[in-house]
């Protein structure tokens, strides 16, 4: 078995230098460390077909429990759940953005606000937040900072202390929910945890973390808004309508959100499970763009879907599969326990601030895929209840990547967006604004979590 | 100018690339685009041009990120944002000269497109910066190392080809062999003898 774990082992930093790196494109990454984990350390190392078939975990597709009723599924091996609530989303996420749902949005959050510049930085900041926690927060920040840059040559305004706001509060509102970070979905259907549950605990901790960051980014930036914007003739601004690229279109790509919000939020009820409500949610798409726009219109929102993060997740369950399968996440999980003494205090905080620091470095959806059988194993042996090292966890690898430039997705797309558009951001002006407010969140949740959980 | 004509400059430091640019953009009447490009870019648009300007063709160094085609790094969005706009100014039908910014590469499809690149003797170079830049030998010696060592990074970074490989580009030429009038009266008579103009 060591020379199996060994093998796991250096796949699996292979992979995440590789990443870090950035010279290959991650899915083809993940996809080959995954085919090397198959062969070399479940094939050559273990041989065991059953270490494939537990990590390839085809089988689990075919069960009741998949779709129907949400049971606690094995973490062990490829999260198929993950993957299909992700690619349907995706999907009605690019209907929405083919009719121009998102810009639409933004433009009449700014007119409602008679496109005053502190108001816009308030309301979008709140529309950051509560996007982030149904929609992924690369698309809702796609959408964000390129009208924030729209309306910042409109309306006279630097629009970075705007973006950089934006981008905080999608990371904070991917926070709150099971579909609003990919961590936390790789967390909730692991574990058998329900839309609800989220809301509840790391959705309580985002919403009165917002309640600070709010404070701390308008105490940042108020003073050098305020100056800007004046003078501007309204009547001279784009009506949001001209947003709307297809009227009937638009209509029904709302209502399919609609439903999508409502089934997510009721699933615990319903008992249909995330896999089953991303599908759904994907074939509504299809069809009615189908429908409504013929081939070319489905062409265009296929076209779009993010094919390369699906495959960069399979690829990534699989090398994380080889860890679990030889016991290497057990190892670090009895090293946590270790060296906290056994302490829940320490246990907690460890997760929490040690997830924050990597997610603010590495990617932190195959940290949280890492994470996720380690903590399960510690809870296991150390007493510590599950749910409160999955909510350090979660906490932790969504507010962690907040700090730097490179920490989330989101905060890659609004740099990039910034930079095209004549506004580079570097590293330092990135981290002067983002740290203290990550510090902020990260001290919220420790604290709730001590005083709510242990 | 009826035909369009894209002149693209690429060039070691020191070896007067740009002083050739500067004098096929008269020859030709031609635009001269450099750093300059960016002022056009965004004109008007309230943007701190020499903030810009300090991510203008610079190496990327330190740890950046890629999603879904942008980057986190602010050299690589102002260069792409560099790369889009000469496709737009390429795709409307201008012609202009460009020096760097490896435009030899990202108008490749363009029949009206002559990729260049000047290079020249290390004794040249060193006498033309010290001429130039008023720096002492040592000065110069160091400056050629580091611009060098930062074009190379920066256009392999960006295009599949090396930076001055002679397969990019229609003449690869020595500007120590004929000095620099010579070699731009040279380029242009083989620009002209190419497009017939």
């Amino acid at each position: 078995m060591l020379a199996a774990q060994i093998m796991a082992l250096i796949i699996f930093l292979a992979m995440f230098v590789l990443i870090i790196m950035d010279k290959f494109e991650k899915q083809y990454v993940t996809l080959i460390c995954g085919l090397l984990t198959l062969i070399f350390v479940f094939g050559v190392a273990m041989q065991s077909l059953e270490a494939v078939s537990r990590t390839l975990n085809i089988r689990g597709i075919f069960t009741k429990g998949f779709w129907y009723a949400a049971e606690e599924s094995a973490s062990s091996g490829i999260n198929w759940a993950t993957i299909l609530f992700l690619a349907g989303m995706m999907v009605m996420v690019e209907g929405m953005a083919r009719v121009g749902f998102f810009r639409w949005l933004c433009m009449t959050i700014a007119k409602a606000v008679k496109y005053k510049v502190v108001p816009i930085f308030i309301t979008f900041m709140l529309m950051s937040f509560v996007l982030s926690m149904f929609i992924d927060s690369i698309t809702v920040i796609l959408f964000l900072a390129a009208v924030t840059v729209e309306l910042s040559q409109l309306l006279k305004f630097n629009p970075v202390p705007m973006i950089l706001s934006e981008v905080f509060c999608a990371n904070l509102g991917g926070s709150a929910t099971m579909c609003g970070d990919p961590p936390n979905i790789i967390i909730g259907t692991a574990f058998g945890y329900s839309f609800a549950d989220f809301v509840k605990h790391t959705g309580m901790i985002a919403m009165i973390s917002m309640v600070f960051v709010l404070v701390y980014f308008y105490l940042s930036f108020h003073k050098q808004l305020r100056s800007s914007g004046k003078d501007v003739d309204i009547a001279s601004l784009p009506d949001p309508k001209d947003a709307i690229l297809d009227k009937r279109g638009f209509g029904i790509s709302a209502v399919i959100f609609g439903i999508a919000v409502i089934l997510l939020v009721t699933h615990a009820m319903t008992g249909l499970t995330v896999a089953t409500i991303g599908v759904f949610v994907a074939v509504l798409t299809v069809v009615t763009t189908f429908i409504e726009a013929g081939k070319d219109g489905l062409k265009e929102v296929m076209g779009h879907v993010d094919y390369k993060t699906l495959l960069f997740f399979i690829g990534l369950f699989v090398v994380v599969g080889g860890l679990e399968e030889t016991g290497v996440l057990s190892v670090i999980a009895t090293f946590i326990e270790e060296v906290s003494g056994g302490n829940a205090h320490i246990m907690v905080a460890i997760i929490i601030w040690v997830s924050a620091l990597a997610s603010a470095f590495i990617d932190n959806i195959p940290f949280a895929a890492t994470m996720v059988p380690v903590i399960s194993s510690l809870a296991a042996t150390s007493g510590v209840h599950l749910d409160t090292l999955a909510w350090a966890l979660s906490m932790g690898t969504d507010i962690g990547g907040s700090a730097t430039p490179i920490g989330a997705s989101a905060n890659v797309v609004g740099m990039s967006v910034a930079a095209k558009s004549g506004h580079p951001v570097t590293w330092g002006e990135y981290c002067k604004h983002a740290v203290p407010a990550t510090l902020i969140v990260l001290v919220i949740s420790t604290l709730v979590i001590f005083a709510r959980y242990l | 100018m009826e035909k369009q004509l894209i002149i693209s400059i690429g060039r070691e430091y020191g070896s007067g690339g740009h002083y050739i640019a500067e004098k096929l953009a008269k020859a030709f009447d031609l635009p001269l685009y450099d750093h300059n490009l960016l002022d056009e870019m965004f004109e008007g648009k309230g943007v701190d041009i020499e903030k810009i300007k300090r991510f203008d063709e610079k190496a990327l160094f330190g740890l950046t990120r890629r999603v879904r085609g942008g980057n986190s790094a602010p050299e690589i969005g102002i260069a792409e944002a560099q790369f889009e706009y000469m496709q737009k100014i390429a795709k409307e039908g201008k012609s202009f000269v460009i020096v760097g910014r490896c435009a030899e590469s990202v108008l490749q499809d363009y029949d009206c497109l002559v990729p260049v690149f000047v290079l020249a003797d290390y004794d040249d170079k060193v006498k033309r910066i010290m001429e130039v830049r008023s720096f002492d030998e040592k000065e110069a010696k160091k400056a050629i190392l580091r611009h060098d060592a930062h074009r190379k990074h920066y256009h392999n970074y960006f295009c599949k080809m090396k930076w001055g490989d002679s397969r990019l580009y229609d003449l690869s030429v020595n500007s120590s062999a004929l000095g620099l009038d010579e070699t731009a009266k040279y380029i242009e008579s083989f620009i002209r003898a190419k497009y017939q103009l």
